[in-house]
């Protein structure tokens, strides 16, 4: 069902064409950052208040001084009042009170101030999501560093008991739950209308939505370290996480609104996808990443709402002494476990089909050649996408529940491995006979490659039940989750980031600064988590900070890895901001030669991407193919629109609305 | 997943070479593969974790070496292919042009789903077996478990998890609890494990055996140790402040050593089994009036965490 023609509204962000210019006010009275961190401070107080007022009588322990519902409603008014600070409801009741929407600030490339403001940009957004997510990414990373630094010896702690479960379970919950949006929110929203011809999104204000509603979910969670922090880990399983102390309500509230940003982001994206495609934009042209970030968006709107829900019946069993998860109380435990691990084992698919979807952008361009089974690799996608929904027991394998389901769960589990091996004969086919041009970008793409078939093949261990009761629950997954994650995702949103950057800022990060970036990164990230996997196997459980002595010299041959990893990823934080910032090397043109539509627009896009939709004539691979049209009509004469599918020319019989 | 030996007949490829990768890749691939599984199933196979101290313990050691020869030639085949292709499929210096396009072949795509299809099914058959031939393989089987030893012989050990230490309690020597595990050789033993307040992870690492400990729920493992020894026991389930401390150890001992333990034991703690609950599959502490002072006895720190009534909506 490709729209194949111009959608009927205009294209313009917020969905209207711009009026004239309001009276603008002085900067510090329009909406921002600045004017959003005072109504959360208000709105929190607020919240804070009626929750004492309501319920002073519920207290966590008794005599403990605290109450949960205060704690929660500050969370949520302060929330609410940070959207409101910034100007999110402003638009919604001047069209509720039937006054003309206007809006001033768009399309001032340059100004750095619309940055900290509710802009609905696609652009912009992107740009906002990749500050936020380093600046996440890297906060979690701290806390790695000092996990490795308190396991450095197994009976000396450098943390105390709780300090370290805090820790462990701020990097978890930091990692798992801002990280879902780390190439979606940056990447997908800033690349998707470029990559399907369109000039913004289908929900502009979503979209900006979600963005804002990160800084919410990062704040709320760094702030339960002032509550003592959380002791259950990022699974949060009860009845611990009943038991926790107040911590545990900003983790139960930051991956609740975390969880609101992704399904918010994914319906905006799956909408955008489906609606605004360009003339042309046939599901048969579509590029690898724009089906990577729409199996993605899938995954958000089917799974997250299930972890809402279980959050909820956490907080109310928290606060309004509900028994959901209480066995003595005719609850269970079992309920928690399942609802989260419904929404969790999507929400690893969440984090590795992004990965799937850059790499397999980047080798057709570096290898120049075309994408081997275009097909293939997005049955690939979509394979991983749908089983991911069937295989959630196997993280309880041990746990006592349904051992009849046991063969089916380790059936599901390994077929898994059939889609995501086509991501893998994809790449085998593009590299056979190619060209390589080993850049930056290519250098990750590959070390993603490299990285993941550890990490899928250790799955393949985990999925079979009786070697998974060795491996459950040890350092063995905990291994196996990085080689996928961070050895995945991570290696392919930085292969994006120097990949993207020049198209996202006009800016080229340094090359040999890159590379030195990659080989230090690639080198100390295997040489911390390969013996990590003997660790687990030898009996080291996840999350304890005693061990067995004999495992020392392990544990710290990993901390000194994890150290020197740490200081690769220094490497591009001193490139990052030393190219953006000092050295500002231009690059507005088309550095890779690479066919994708977003690179046949200047760098960075002009403020509505497109002068004209554009008319796609070919696919985005046809790399070595002298036959091959080029990827689009970018100022196609007025009235070709209609006539578009005929212009395609060799493929009109076949383009007049069928897909592939 | 498995062999790229297929790729090699990629069309377009091989004109006006001297070099036929697909040939040097196969012979290579072959060579490597069969000695990389020559050594990870006869060399390190036998060392590979869990041991075999038990027979659950031996059969997860089983697993873990036909796993890792299964895995063998398809790590070596990736990163052979992508050596390979770093080592010979580089762009020449000044060579600006595009390689030879090729979308796809249907052939290799097919060969490839199904040799993948074939190694994955094979795979779960193989473990759906050795689930089931062990009595589910140490695994925490739930209240009802469906696979069982074959032996009318079963020595009951209750394993209960709180926080932080484990006790066990042996319902077939007076019910006695004891903070020390000891089992006999050769005998089959059902672990039966619960919790009294959060969910805790009885791991007996060289037996092979692992079963989440939940409040209220009894979950049984099966396992038969083989020889004699001592074998830790972690919690593998993060349960609050002191998870990282919950370990002890166990032993196992011949069969009249075990009983002359199990009856000593039994006399020598006979008041103190008095005083506790009745044997039980699972406890509710907000129902066991006399809980609190047993645990001194036992040299216990307490459990920590929140008892509490049901009936009182104060606490949660």
């Amino acid at each position: 069902m490709a729209i194949e023609t111009q959608p009927e509204s205009a294209q313009t962000p917020g969905g209207r064409e711009p009026g004239p210019m309001p009276r603008q006010r002085p900067w510090w009275l329009r909406p921002a950052f600045h004017t959003a961190i005072i109504g959360a401070v208000i709105g929190y107080v607020f919240g804070h208040w009626l929750g004492n007022f309501i319920a002073s009588g519920y207290q966590q322990g008794a005599k403990a001084g605290t109450n949960d519902f205060a704690i929660i409603l500050g969370y949520v008014f302060g929330v609410i009042g940070w959207l409101a600070g910034l100007g999110v409801f402003n638009e919604l009741f001047m069209q509720m009170t039937g006054r003309r929407v206007a809006r001033s600030d768009e399309g001032l490339v340059g100004d750095l101030a619309r940055y900290f403001r509710y802009s609905l940009d696609h652009k912009v957004v992107g740009i906002q999501y990749l500050v936020g997510m380093l600046v996440y990414f890297f906060t979690g990373g701290l806390f790695a560093m000092a996990i490795r630094t308190e396991l450095l010896s197994p009976t000396y702690h450098v943390l105390s008991a709780n300090a370290y479960l805090m820790v462990v379970g701020e990097h978890g919950t930091m990692m798992m739950m801002m990280m879902t949006s780390v190439i979606v929110g940056p990447l997908g929203n800033y690349l998707v209308p470029l990559m399907i011809g369109a000039k913004r999104v289908a929900f502009p204000r979503l979209e900006a939505l979600s963005f804002w509603l990160t800084p919410c979910a990062y704040i709320i969670l760094l702030s339960s370290v002032l509550f003592g922090g959380f002791p259950t880990g990022w699974t949060g399983y009860a009845p611990l996480s009943i038991q926790a102390g107040e911590g545990m309500d900003g983790y139960a509230v930051a991956f609740a609104i975390m969880g609101f940003s992704v399904i918010l982001a994914g319906f905006n994206l799956i909408c955008t996808i489906i609606c605004y495609r360009a003339p042309g934009m046939r599901w048969s042209r579509l590029p690898m990443f724009v089906w990577a970030m729409l199996t993605t968006s899938f995954l958000f709107v089917l799974a997250v709402p299930v972890l809402i829900g279980g959050l909820y019946m956490l907080i109310t069993d928290r606060t309004a002494q509900t028994a959901f998860y209480v066995n003595q109380l005719g609850g269970s435990n079992y309920l928690y476990e399942d609802l989260f691990w419904f929404f969790g084992h999507p929400e690893v698919y969440i984090l590795a089909l992004p990965g799937f979807g850059i790499v397999s952008e980047i080798i057709p361009v570096f290898t120049r050649k075309p994408l081997f089974g275009y097909k293939v690799a997005a049955a690939g996608m979509f394979g991983v996408a749908i089983l991911s929904f069937f295989v959630w027991q196997h993280h309880l394998f041990d746990s006592g529940i349904n051992p009849d389901m046991r063969p089916l769960f380790m059936l599901t589990t390994e077929l898994i491995s059939i889609p995501t091996g086509f991501i893998y004969l994809v790449a085998m086919g593009t590299f056979w006979k190619a060209k390589l041009r080993l850049t930056t970008p290519m250098l990750f793409a590959m070390g993603m490659y490299v990285n993941f078939l550890f990490g899928g093949i250790s799955g393949v261990f985990l999925s079979d039940v009786p070697a998974d009761v060795t491996a459950h629950g040890s350092f063995f997954v905990m291994a196996h989750f990085h080689y996928t994650i961070m050895g995945g995702l991570i290696f392919a949103f930085f292969g994006a980031v120097y990949y993207w950057l020049p198209k996202m800022m006009g800016i080229r990060l340094n090359q040999t600064l890159g590379k030195i970036h990659f080989w230090t990164m690639f080198i100390a990230f295997n040489s911390t988590f390969m013996p990590l996997f003997a660790v687990g196997e030898l009996g080291q459980p996840r999350r304890v900070f005693e061990y067995a002595r004999s495992l020392q010299t392990l544990n710290d041959w990993v901390s000194i890895s994890a150290f020197c990893l740490g200081g690769s990823l220094l490497i591009f934080v001193f490139n990052f901001v030393m190219s953006t910032v000092v050295w500002r090397e231009r690059e507005t043109g088309n550095p890779w030669q690479a066919r994708g539509l977003e690179w046949q627009v200047p760098s960075p896009p002009p403020p509505h991407n497109f002068e004209r939709i554009p008319v796609v004539l070919a696919g985005p691979y046809e790399y070595g193919d002298p036959s091959a049209l080029p990827v689009a009509d970018l100022n196609p004469p007025a009235g070709v629109i209609a006539g578009a599918l005929v212009g395609a020319g060799t493929e009109s019989r076949s383009s007049a609305g069928t897909e592939a | 997943m498995a062999a790229d030996a297929p790729a090699p007949a990629a069309p377009g490829g091989g004109t006006g070479r001297e070099r036929n990768d697909g040939l040097w890749l196969t012979v290579i691939w072959l060579v490597l593969s069969i000695a990389g599984c020559l050594v990870v199933y006869f060399v390190w196979g036998p060392h590979l974790p869990p041991g075999g101290m038990s027979d659950s313990a031996a059969s997860q050691q089983f697993d873990n070496r036909i796993l890792g020869t299964v895995a063998t030639p398809v790590v070596i085949g990736v990163l052979l292919y992508f050596g390979w292709a770093l080592a010979f499929w580089r762009q020449k210096p000044g060579d600006e042009t595009d390689a030879a396009p090729i979308h796809g072949n249907t052939r290799i795509a097919a060969t490839w789903i199904t040799v993948t299809a074939a190694i994955v099914l094979g795979l779960a058959v193989f473990g759906t077996y050795e689930l089931i031939a062990p009595a589910g393989a140490g695994g925490g089987e739930g209240p009802q478990p469906i696979w069982k030893p074959n032996s009318s012989t079963i020595l009951q050990v209750q394993v209960i998890g709180q926080q932080w230490a484990f006790t066990y309690r042996y319902p077939q020597f007076g019910g006695f609890e004891t903070t020390q595990l000891e089992l006999p050789a050769g005998q089959p033993v059902a672990f039966n494990v619960t919790s009294l307040d959060v969910i805790h992870d009885f791991w007996a690492i060289d037996l092979g055996v692992k079963a989440d400990a939940n409040p209220g729920v009894n979950n049984v493992a099966y396992t038969t140790p083989r020889h004699t020894g001592t074998f830790t026991v972690r919690c593998d389930e993060l349960c609050g402040l002191w998870h990282g401390a919950m370990f002890d150890y166990g032993k196992v001992v011949s069969p009249a050593a075990f009983q002359a333990w199990a009856r000593t034991t039994e006399t020598r703690l006979a008041s103190m089994t008095a005083a506790l609950p009745p044997y039980s599959l699972t406890y509710d502490p907000t129902q066991i009036s006399t809980l609190g002072k047993v645990p001194a006895e036992l040299g216990l720190t307490g459990a920590g965490g929140g008892y509490y009534n049901p009936a009182d909506p104060e606490q949660p």
